[in-house]
């Protein structure tokens, strides 16, 4: 008798704690002091890798012919996109401490889009704020799941079949970074930092950023790449200054 | 009884099937490849297209659909032992095996609905090699075999206490792998035979430990094997009921620590990772089978109740 009993405490204590509500806590909403953009600043800057850029893997796409039709049976991973002269691209760049909590920032009533094209999630790396809504289009011909892994937020795994209609999901609170992942395709994968403040950017194919409307102060600003990590930098940002940060991911 | 018998192997077979289609769910990542259960992308789960069977819904839609397989032919062998059984207890096992059956859909069901929590999805492994264990069993007592032994049946009661404990310590050996898979610690020591280069592991994490407690149970499990095989080949010589399976065990052990090796040299390759649970349910069964004869003497009440439905028939 033993066995089915712990079977079914097992089963009852992991079913109320999957049940759990999702985190209720709405992003702080401030002290609804906005940010003068008459003294506001920029920060810019470049993200470079140093050394051997690393060789991309080889996704095997063949599971689905859907999938080799839109890019090939075999094709270079987007993981780790460097450059020849070392620039980083889909690095996520943001201010990771220092705002004054005294602000509020409006979220925008438009919504991200995260498409899945080509059997890839594009873009790959992607920014919203938490209260904004993400949208996740199906461009393929073939169908997807798709699976967000918070470690804060509410988990979720939504199939979307070719032409069905966008998903629409509103992230509450600030988290970077979100991985979606789709388990029909196991090599599709994207990354989606979720912020309390606009202060985030991702790198361009250059390795290129620009965070923009920055009140004066010292930031800490952060750089989150999936293969190199996570590296910070201490920024001060004076009236309309425009200040650079490059940062350098190493071997 | 025959065509029972007959049925059971059918129903045995498709079982084993889907353990290790169970096996590829979990080695290629697919648990979550179907979002929604039980139907499959809103469709009906039996009137899903083929050709949507792509990637990770290979493996997921397809262990569905083979455990509605085996979750049909547990109903049909339920009924069939209703009618020609004339054993009660066989009969409430039909029912048990049953209820284990539909107990292990709803498992299923859980763990795709909660996104794989590693308790829900431990049970659902430990309960398919439970199944898997009862199904086996009812094939045994339906053989003509143990129901017309040709020779007086062993009674060793060394032998029974001896298997039972092999049996018990190859099904926590079980549990331990599932555990390892089900939390990912896989590959949490990435060296064999050794531990980061140590008999034991210089440094601990819970993954770590449920991997060498793996490694542990497998070292024991084998010693265990030897032993046994040693006891029976000296005091039962002369039974090739005992020995026949004994010698299909030793191979299987063998077979599964090459490939619990293999999980982890090759980066656990879905494939050898798949055969590596194959085998350890065959090695569950086998030493299974090896204890149902080590009791069969405890079963002669058995032969009383088939004359007398015989003679009322």
């Amino acid at each position: 008798m033993r066995t089915p009993s712990l079977l079914i405490a097992t089963l009852l204590i992991s079913v109320s704690a999957c049940s759990s509500p999702p985190p209720a806590s709405a992003p702080a909403a401030g002290g609804g002091k906005k940010v003068d953009a008459a003294t506001a600043g920029t920060i810019s800057g470049k993200v470079t890798f140093a050394g051997t850029p690393p060789k991309p893997d080889m996704l095997r796409m063949t599971t689905d012919q859907a999938c080799v039709q839109a890019s090939g049976a075999m094709a270079p991973s987007d993981a780790a996109l460097v450059a020849a002269d070392g620039a980083v691209q889909n690095t996520f760049v943001y201010i990771k401490d220092g705002v004054d909590a005294a602000y509020s920032f409006e979220v925008p009533a438009e919504a991200v889009v995260l498409d899945q094209k080509g059997c890839r999630y594009a873009p790959r790396v992607i920014g919203v704020r938490a209260g904004q809504r993400l949208e996740i289009a199906n461009s393929d011909a073939t169908l997807h799941n798709v699976h967000a892994l918070p470690m804060t937020n509410q988990e979720f795994n939504h199939g979307q079949k070719e032409k069905d209609p966008n998903i629409v999901h509103t992230f509450t609170v600030p988290e970077v970074m979100v991985r979606f992942k789709c388990d029909v395709h196991g090599w599709m994968n994207a990354h989606v930092g979720v912020m309390g403040t606009p202060f985030f950017a991702v790198t361009a194919a250059d390795g290129s950023y620009e965070i923009k409307g920055v009140p004066p102060g010292t930031y800490t600003v952060a750089v989150w790449h999936e293969k190199f990590g996570e590296s910070t930098q201490s920024v001060t940002v004076g009236d309309r200054e425009t200040k650079t940060a490059a940062f350098t991911f190493k071997q | 009884m025959v065509w029972l018998h007959r049925y059971l192997r059918l129903l045995v077979c498709a079982t084993f099937l889907l353990v290790a289609a169970g096996g590829m769910v979990t080695s290629t990542n697919s648990g979550l490849s179907v979002p929604d259960w039980p139907t499959t992308y809103g469709h009906n789960m039996f009137t899903f297209p083929a050709s949507k069977m792509v990637g990770g819904i290979f493996y997921e839609h397809g262990h569905r659909l083979i455990a509605s397989t085996v979750g049909f032919l547990t109903i049909g062998l339920v009924i069939w032992q209703w009618r020609v059984e004339p054993r009660r207890w066989m009969r409430r096992l039909g029912i048990i095996a049953l209820g284990a059956v539909i107990v292990q859909g709803i498992l299923g069901g859980l763990t795709v609905k909660y996104f794989l929590p590693a308790p829900i999805s431990i049970s659902h492994a430990g309960l398919a090699q439970l199944f898997l264990c009862l199904v086996v069993s009812l094939t045994v007592f339906t053989s003509a075999s143990w129901r017309q032994p040709l020779a007086p049946p062993v009674n060793d009661a060394r032998l029974r206490r001896r298997m039972v404990w092999l049996t018990s310590l190859v099904y926590i050996q079980i549990l331990l792998g599932a555990t390892m898979r089900h939390i990912g610690a896989g590959l949490a020591i990435p060296d064999f035979p050794l531990s980061f280069g140590h008999i034991v592991p210089p440094t601990w994490t819970p993954q770590i430990a449920v991997h060498f407690a793996h490694r542990t149970g497998a070292l024991i499990v084998t010693l265990m094997v030897i032993a046994t095989a040693g006891y029976i080949w000296g005091r039962h010589a002369d039974r090739p009921e005992l020995k026949r399976p004994l010698w299909l065990l030793i191979v299987i052990v063998g077979l599964q620590i090459s490939l619990g090796a293999s999980v982890v040299l090759s980066g656990k390759q879905p494939v050898i990772n798949t055969l590596h649970v194959a085998t350890g349910a065959a090695v569950l069964t086998t030493c299974l089978f090896i204890t149902l004869r080590a009791f069969r003497v405890r079963f002669e009440s058995d032969r009383r109740t088939e004359v007398r439905s015989a003679l009322r028939t």
